[in-house]
């Protein structure tokens, strides 16, 4: 494996760390954002809270890890992307920033209208970076960014593989986010709460599942290079991401009590299912790049990252 | 140009809040300490005051310093193409000592009520280590653009590329030392405005004084020392950055025996309105009165910052500083002499005002040394407008971050006066933290439906 294909790998690492550790935070902002008003929604956010609140900001560092990474292993690709890529990032670090302070400020609203509209910034916010982030990782993995950074500001990140890129962060988030709160709702003894989180978690499941086969279509199309990849050497990636995310709807279909639901404060429930896809991902970039012989530039390293990405 | 005003402004707000998250875990400690091992109460119910409050700061600092990384790249294309192998590895390690400092704040937060009093207060200690390499990695990029080092440019190509001289290079030892003191500086007379206010209010008890005299106590010791590292730094300056220098000392031309001005501006070329002490000047920059100062003539014209702000700005930070280091000596003198000085309003009021100015000096000195590098953002080797975008959303971005930014200010202002104002009212109401767990156990009680987490509506 060359120095490159070392350096991407560690690089995706943190991109996996991000989507997984991260989108999960950010999977709770769009269940908080649609858990209902101050009343029914309280119990939701109150869980949400308490599930992310003493990790979301160590989760920052793994965003802030790849972009360091990215600028010191591929600093000219880096510059490429922030250039034609200006928009979608700038809209994505608006919804980091004004995503942490909503959060923390809601903490110390002292009226429930206050609470209110700290947590409307939040919550918003948090629907919001991970589809222009998504966006970014579609245009990059369809070829619109030239090396030279020259690219369309406007069209380089709006076309198909981008918004369905974006749509699918989104989704894959509330997904991620919907099982881990219903694991921790089990966890803080409120099974009503659990049920109702699960019931979230399988329906974003099956949207999540749907869009990803649509996704396969669009890649068909649109990102030739990655698509051909995935029928390929990554295939195995792909079955093995499909086979995940069934088995972790079959266990979200489980009734409360169950074994299959898990037992005990470490339940080994969805949350590995879905987060298990790790070692798939990791297969997928390895498989990528022994297939691939360039010397690591923008369009090629960006796929093993685009294709990282979508395997959930 | 928008792309410079931008990472002005961006930088400048996250600075004050660096500061905090640098300097705090330190004061904290000690508070927290001495209510642990001395058993007192008021000592520990500022432990868990401050701690709350420093939560909030922060939160914001953190999602301002992830925007600086995008910045970095959005901003300053021409810089980080080039350039980004090259001072990639500070920034690495700046990742870390962030990740570090928001796992044990997290821990610490939960752990009030949870851990042993005695291993709870050290959990501090890496959040301040933490704040100090972190500081000390950031320095080194700004350091490195004031002196590169760990690479060279043959045929128009960054090659050679050391990482770790460039981290390590000459410049970053005293560039450090600086700012770190200067975070001692802010937070100190700031936290210490905080409490002088109070007494000003009437409300003269134990807290307080306590409140006050920790933070004015490592302010005290990070005023008198600033000055002779200002100083140090200064002459480091006059080797590796004459322009700066020349445009700190309002020096028109090189001399020796110069000199040293105050106040005064550069006008139509000439200096106006300044008033010298002969031979000072020189000596001060290189320890000699005969020591040569380079002047505004020793570069070509269009490789000269900006003078006049450079300038305002320099003399700004160090009347700052040279005062602050002559009030908290005379405040220690008269408190070792027998006389409290707390007890004058006309002291109070001084305090008050000194967390605001210290933040003025620490704002002017970043200005005095970026404008004062200028047109150069990799001094000698990269100018400024070669590094940023020429991307047209620049304005938009610039309006945004200054619309957000201050939107934040107020929210920050709004919710930090209101914690305080129900701690006056409530006593020791406990409140929940960004990281910590609420007042209560979250989700048990199936027949309410109100969040634990908001209040009932007021009224």
């Amino acid at each position: 494996m060359t120095l490159e294909a070392t350096v991407a790998a560690v690089l995706f690492l943190g991109v996996l760390l991000y989507a997984v550790l991260g989108g999960a935070d950010f999977g709770s902002g769009l269940w908080d954002l649609t858990a209902g008003d101050a009343r029914r929604g309280g119990k939701v956010r109150a869980l949400i809270d308490h599930s992310i609140g003493p990790v979301w900001e160590a989760n920052h560092v793994w965003l802030i890890y790849v972009l360091v990474f990215l600028w010191t292993a591929f600093p000219r690709p880096f510059a490429a992307i922030m250039t034609t890529l200006f928009v979608p990032l700038a809209f994505a670090a608006l919804g980091i920033v004004l995503r942490g302070a909503g959060f923390a400020f809601r903490k110390f609203a002292e009226t429930v209208a206050e609470a209110r509209l700290y947590g409307a910034f939040f919550a918003a916010s948090s629907v919001v970076t991970p589809f222009f982030l998504g966006a970014v990782a579609g245009a990059v993995a369809s070829g619109r960014v030239p090396a030279d950074g020259s690219g369309d500001v406007w069209t380089s990140w709006t076309g198909p593989t981008s918004l369905i890129g974006g749509t699918l962060a989104v989704l894959t988030c509330a997904f991620l986010a919907a099982t881990f709160l219903a694991a921790e709702a089990e966890r803080a003894g409120d099974p009503e709460l659990a049920e109702s989180m699960a019931r979230r978690a399988f329906v974003s499941g099956v949207v999540t599942g749907a869009v990803a086969l649509v996704a396969v279509l669009v890649l068909e199309t649109d990102a030739e290079t990655l698509a051909s990849g995935l029928h390929g050497r990554a295939a195995v990636l792909v079955i093995g991401s499909a086979v995940a995310g069934l088995r972790a709807l079959w266990l979200l279909r489980a009734p409360a009590g169950t074994h299959g639901r898990g037992s005990g404060p470490c339940s080994p429930w969805p949350p590995s299912s879905s987060a298990g896809a790790w070692p798939s991902t990791r297969g997928c970039w390895s498989t990528r790049c022994a297939s691939s012989t360039e010397p690591g530039l923008a369009p090629p390293s960006w796929l093993y990252w685009w294709c990282s990405r979508w395997r959930r | 140009m928008p792309a410079r005003q931008q990472m002005a402004f961006s930088l400048g707000w996250h600075i004050i809040l660096a500061c905090f998250g640098v300097a705090f875990p330190a004061m904290i400690w000690l508070v927290h300490r001495r209510g642990v091992r001395h058993d007192d109460p008021v000592a520990l119910g500022l432990a868990k005051r401050w701690s709350k409050v420093a939560a909030v700061l922060f939160a914001i600092g953190a999602v301002s310093g992830t925007i600086l990384s995008f910045e970095m790249g959005m901003l300053w294309p021409g810089l980080m193409g080039p350039y980004g192998d090259v001072i990639g590895l500070p920034f690495a390690l700046e990742g870390i000592a962030f990740f570090i400092e928001a796992i044990f704040i997290g821990i610490y937060l939960y752990g009030w009520g949870r851990l042993p009093p005695r291993v709870h207060y050290r959990l501090l200690v890496p959040i301040a280590l933490a704040g100090l390499v972190g500081t000390f990695c950031i320095l080194a990029v700004n350091a490195w653009m004031n002196d590169p080092a760990g690479f060279e440019v043959v045929d128009g190509e960054v090659t050679n590329v050391d990482p770790w001289r460039a981290m390590f290079n000459d410049a970053v030892a005293a560039q450090f030392l600086h700012m770190w003191v200067a975070a001692f500086m802010l937070v100190g007379f700031a936290v210490a405005g905080v409490y002088a206010v109070g007494m000003l209010r009437g409300r003269n008890d134990r807290h307080h004084r306590l409140g006050f005299l920790v933070p004015f106590a490592f302010a005290s010791v990070a005023a008198v020392a600033q000055p002779f590292i200002g100083h140090l730094l200064g002459q480091q300056v006059a080797d590796r950055q004459p322009a700066k220098l020349a445009a700190f000392e309002l020096a028109t031309e090189t001399e020796t025996r110069a000199p040293l001005r105050i106040g005064g501006l550069l006008i139509d070329g000439e200096v106006r309105g300044e008033v010298e002490m002969p031979l000072l000047g020189s000596f001060l920059a290189t320890n000699s009165f005969d020591g040569e100062v380079p002047g505004l003539d020793s570069v070509p014209e269009e490789d000269r910052p900006p003078v006049n702000v450079t300038r305002l700005a320099f003399q700004t930070m160090v009347g700052i500083g040279t005062v602050a280091a002559l009030f908290v000596t005379v405040f220690w003198l008269a408190r070792w002499r027998g006389h409290d000085l707390l007890r004058s309003r006309g002291f109070l009021r001084l305090t008050a005002a000194s967390g605001v100015l210290a933040g003025v000096a620490v704002e002017a000195g970043w200005i005095a040394t970026e404008v004062g590098r200028q047109p150069w953002v990799v001094n000698g080797i990269l100018r400024t407008r070669d590094a940023a975008s020429d991307s047209h959303g620049l304005w938009f971005t610039f309006i945004a971050i200054l619309i957000v930014y201050a939107g934040l200010t107020v929210a920050a202002v709004v919710v930090l006066r209101s914690m305080a104002r129900r701690w006056r009212e409530g006593e020791d109401l406990d409140l929940p933290t960004p990281y910590g767990p609420g007042s209560a156990p979250p989700v048990i009680d199936r027949r309410s439906t109100a969040t634990k987490g908001h209040r009932e509506p007021v009224g």
